[in-house]
């Protein structure tokens, strides 16, 4: 799957670190990092991070296999 | 019918059969298709690309894919609805002809438009030295080709990296040198790390930063050559005081370069500062006249700004990507009075050395800064920066919850010093002198220049200066 982090409206909450911690890291206090392409399998636990944000910065991929041109 | 009704038919025909090419297979051009659809555009949608790969996120190369956490190939981004697109990636746009409106192709072909959307970006400054920048080892970073190969030297445990250039990458990457516990210097020509962006007294915080966290930091200095050994790698630095440093690794961050070379001879406002266009994302031509179906978006575009002045700004940031797209997409397929303006109130952010540093505005349009919260010492601060009379931009270190007030103060163009937010005040309020550092340098702008004499003839024209 694939997400993206609008980092200019992430306040650094962390509350997807919590509930996704293969997925988002905290570099210090505030400075959120993540992995933008997370296994398949983790999902569920990425939608529930996204879910739990209280600035809504993380935006995940609504379009399945199809339609991506170039696979690479 | 009336000449309203022709005219919304024509919209109509345009919307369901036109042709719109999109030359810029990265954040804005990828966020301009899918909002074009989403306007309900169901013509035929061309994306042309340089790069062999699909849209990437380019600020995680940097940061975790540096540092060995993410593959550079993990980066893809995600896609918000479905683009329908004919996508042609690893093929450079070497051409506008705006007369047949066609966009020539390195391999040839040439693809024809109703209408362009020009998202060509930037890209990395080389090494000036061509035998020097071709050693094994010289790095730059901007693609994700560039961040693989950069990553994997870094994971051979080089004995030591020289950055090049204390902007936000070089500053980026010489935090990652160090969290994989490498040795590095860093060389600024100027006075401190990111004093372009953020000014002197900002920079010397983060020169102090660099320092604290081991960083063989060398400001206003610069390198005069780098040197290789007879295996064609690169092993040593000469800076120009004279001394040297030993390196097997270099990384050249010496800012970006607008790729705007394909535009040459068709006539747009398009150069050294990138294209020109209206807060609509309407290219200019050379002559400064908006055209009717050329559109520009992402870093290369450069538009007034209704909050500084109207003066014509770039800004290579994310969300000037995303939400120009978004824009210019929205214009191409509607006429006025339903064309809508790009106002962003520009932001960045930028990691490093365990400290998030954002910032709202336009940091260089101020001259006077004012620490308004938190404390420099703690390295968990906010600052605004002011300009006649008025805030104009804030920067945060470890207090990015509290840019949302700067950004109101400055869309409400706010006094300066700003009211302070009633929270964890420092002491001392005294606005001080910004120092950015003079923008009155000389650069290789070319001369524009008028010809023809007829009102009907006269046109500008470039005479680039080859030095």
């Amino acid at each position: 799957m694939r997400i993206v982090v609008d980092l200019n409206r992430c306040q650094g909450y962390a509350q997807c670190v919590y509930l996704a911690h293969e997925v988002f890291r905290l570099h210090g206090q505030e400075a959120l990092t993540y992995e933008p392409n997370p296994d398949d399998e983790r999902r569920l636990q990425v939608e529930r991070a996204a879910a739990a944000c209280p600035v809504q910065a993380i935006m995940i991929d609504r379009v399945e296999g199809a339609d991506r041109g170039a696979t690479s | 019918m009336t000449l309203r009704a022709t005219v919304e038919e024509l919209v109509r025909e345009f919307r369901a059969n036109g042709r719109i090419v999109i030359v810029g297979a990265s954040l804005a051009g990828l966020r301009a298709a899918e909002t074009l659809r989403a306007e309900g555009f169901t013509g035929s949608l061309t994306i042309i690309g340089d790069e062999p790969y699909e849209p990437y996120d380019r600020p995680p190369l940097s940061k975790q894919v540096l540092k060995g956490w993410v593959p550079a190939d993990h980066t893809k981004l995600p896609r918000m609805r479905e683009v329908d697109a004919d996508w042609r990636l690893g093929v450079a746009a070497t051409g506008l002809d705006r007369d047949t409106k066609q966009v020539r192709l390195a391999d040839g072909e040439q693809v024809p438009y109703d209408r362009l959307l020009i998202a060509t970006g930037t890209r990395a400054r080389q090494w000036p030295n061509p035998s020097e920048a071709a050693l094994y080892g010289v790095h730059t970073i901007r693609s994700r080709d560039d961040a693989a190969q950069l990553q994997k030297a870094l994971a051979e445990s080089p004995s030591r990296v020289l950055v090049i250039g204390a902007g936000f990458i070089g500053s980026e990457v010489a935090s990652v040198c160090r969290e994989l516990d490498i040795p590095v210097t860093v060389v600024e020509r100027g006075s401190a790390p990111l004093v372009g962006a953020l000014g002197g007294v900002i920079g010397e915080i983060a020169a102090q930063m660099q320092r604290e966290h081991g960083v063989d930091l060398r400001c206003g200095l610069g390198v005069s050559s780098l040197e290789g050994d007879s295996g064609g790698h690169v092993r040593r630095a000469h800076l120009s005081d004279g001394t040297t440093v030993d390196a097997d690794v270099v990384v050249a961050s010496l800012g970006s370069i607008r790729n705007v070379e394909w535009l040459e001879g068709s006539g747009l406002a398009a150069g050294f500062w990138g294209v020109g266009c209206d807060a609509g994302g309407r290219a200019f031509d050379i002559n400064g006249v908006v055209t009717d179906s050329i559109y520009v978006a992402g870093d290369v575009a450069r538009a007034p700004h209704v909050l500084y002045e109207y003066q014509f700004l770039a800004m290579e940031h994310w969300d000037n990507a995303v939400l120009g797209a978004e824009v210019a997409a929205h214009n191409m397929v509607n006429l006025e009075p339903n064309y809508r303006p790009h106002l962003l109130l520009p932001g960045f952010w930028s990691g490093q050395f365990g400290v998030n540093i954002k910032s709202v505005g336009v940091p260089p349009f101020g001259d006077e800064i004012v620490f308004t919260q938190g404390s420099v010492e703690e390295r968990r601060f906010a600052a605004a920066y002011g300009h006649g009379g008025r805030i104009v931009a804030a920067v945060t270190f470890d207090h990015g919850k509290w840019l949302e007030y700067y950004g109101k103060l400055i869309e409400q163009s706010g006094p300066f010093p700003p009211p302070p937010p009633g929270w964890d005040q420092p002491p001392d309020m005294k606005p001080v002198p910004a120092e950015f550092p003079d923008p009155r340098v000389p650069t290789a702008i070319p001369d524009v220049v008028l010809t023809g004499h007829a009102p009907s003839e006269r046109t500008a024209e470039f005479r680039p200066r080859r030095h």
